[in-house]
């Protein structure tokens, strides 16, 4: 019997009984068995939907058949091969200690400081960031102040390198959370100019917050700067975003961190470029291009899991878009994979079984330099 | 999550040199020349990278930061000043104190107190 439970309800399906069955889970947590033939075709499957929407080389035998053996490992949990670690390059602070349920938190009452410490001595990251528990830039901007602080105590007292990260959100500057008519009111209605037009006003005041907020944390000795989830209100905000990587990259010794928030990025505005090249469609082995032209240090792809496939399809279908950004980068790739991106179920306790296999793929077939 | 990746694939921070190779990442180069240029300056093989058997000891002598809580052992700011002078690397808040005291930035003559590896 096969048995997929999906959204909470179960669909039964006769089979032989002779067939191997081995035990995963769907985009959306829940377990489910396939057989193993299941398994190459979802893994078949779900880098040829990548390659074709982005029109890049599908996956070939060889990581077909790693990634087959990465999901038939009978253990719970599994583990890149010895020599093939990869650098952790943690976002969101410690707020998975400190923070609630909106930031996928256990709740700890902790400072930064203190959350970093742990994460560093206790957990053994690579990495760690300073970031304001409402985790964007704008919220982050009136205290600078306080953020400056915390980053110089912190780097007082921490070995790894420690970034300031935030997120560029654009959707804030919009009505009714902030002073720009909504594009997402307007385009509906077809008013496309004055969607257009806001979006330009919004660009200017995130451009400058971000510059802002860089250069304060750069002067309280941040090693570097992560732009988490870019490009998630669309083409303006990568705009955004890029112009400020740029003049950061000039004017500042920080190292800068550009992780994206989805392979595809929307046109809202349609018509912005940056270096003659058009951002609205752009994806993830495109969207490295103009992020190393800016003068990044570190791309991170996302790749959004689609909950109504399986895992295994949708970690070989994050595995494609990664490898193509590995093969043309000249910088570090840091392949993003918290809850709902590269292949990591979009579930609020994620499964470990499905997160160590997400993480190990992406290493050994999607070739990333990090996570 | 983060921590499943962590053990997972994760070089494994000052338990290891996974911090050594971010540092150098942060300098634009790939996974394997990072690795390649922390193995050469700890005078060890990139395998070792992420032993922590080799790295608690040789973290110890190097005085660059140790994951135990050791008293005397070089912590926070100390170990970051060495490491920077290690992997010839400007680190930020070290160059900020150096300029806080009056002290030479990296680029400079290497500070008289920086002990040398044991082997050399």
């Amino acid at each position: 019997m096969l048995t997929l439970m999906g959204g909470g309800y179960r669909v039964e399906m006769k089979r032989s009984d002779t067939m191997t069955v081995m035990r995963t889970r769907m985009g959306d947590g829940y377990a489910v068995s396939m057989t193993r033939d299941e398994l190459h075709q979802d893994l078949r499957a779900g880098s040829e939907d990548a390659a074709r929407r982005a029109r890049i080389p599908v996956l070939d035998d060889a990581d077909v058949e790693r990634l087959a053996e990465i999901f038939s490992h009978r253990g719970r949990i599994t583990g890149v091969d010895p020599g093939h670690e990869v650098v952790l390059t943690k976002d969101g602070c410690a707020n998975t200690l400190y923070n609630g349920q909106m930031s996928s938190g256990v709740g700890i009452p902790l400072s930064r400081e203190q959350g970093i410490r742990i994460m560093e001595r206790a957990f053994g990251f690579d990495t760690m960031e300073v970031g304001n528990p409402d985790y964007s830039f704008k919220p982050a901007k009136p205290l600078l102040a306080l953020e400056q602080l915390t980053m110089e105590q912190a780097q007082l007292d921490c070995i790894v390198p420690l970034f300031y990260g935030a997120m560029p959100n654009m959707g804030l500057y919009y009505r009714p959370d902030g002073p720009f008519a909504n594009p997402a009111d307007l385009l509906p209605d077809g008013r496309i100019e004055e969607a257009r037009a806001a979006q330009m006003e919004a660009i200017e005041r995130l451009r400058e917050d971000m510059l802002y907020m860089g250069r304060g944390l750069a002067e309280a000795g941040a090693d570097g700067i992560d732009f988490d989830t870019t490009a998630s209100a669309g083409d303006a905000e990568f705009l955004a975003t890029l112009q400020a990587v740029e003049t950061l990259a000039g004017s500042t010794d920080m190292a800068i961190e550009v992780g994206m928030a989805t392979e595809l990025v929307l046109g809202f505005h349609g018509e912005l470029e940056y270096a003659g090249t058009r951002l609205a469609g752009l994806w993830p082995h495109q969207q490295l291009r103009v992020v190393e032209a800016a003068g990044a240090h570190i791309f991170g792809p996302a790749v959004t899991t689609n909950t109504s496939r399986s895992a295994p399809w949708n970690v070989a279908r994050a595995c494609t878009f990664v490898k193509e950004c590995s093969r043309l980068a000249t910088i570090p790739v840091h392949a993003n994979v918290g809850m709902g991106v590269g292949g990591v179920p979009t579930v609020e306790v994620q499964p470990n079984d499905i997160v160590t296999r997400a993480g190990v793929a992406l290493v050994e077939v999607g070739r990333a330099d990090g996570l | 999550m983060s921590l499943c990746h962590a053990l997972a694939s994760g070089m494994g921070g000052i338990r290891t040199a996974g911090d050594l190779v971010a540092r150098m990442q942060l300098r634009k180069m790939r996974l394997p020349e990072a690795k390649r240029y922390v193995a050469d300056k700890l005078g060890i093989a990139e395998i070792d990278l992420t032993d922590s058997t080799v790295l608690r000891q040789l973290r110890e002598e190097l005085d660059i930061g140790i994951v135990s809580g050791v008293p005397g052992a070089a912590k926070g700011i100390e170990a970051k000043a060495r490491i920077a002078d290690l992997l010839e690397v400007p680190i930020p808040c070290v160059e900020r104190l150096w300029a806080k005291t009056g002290r030479p930035t990296l680029g400079s003559p290497p500070s008289p107190h920086f002990r040398p590896h044991a082997s050399t």
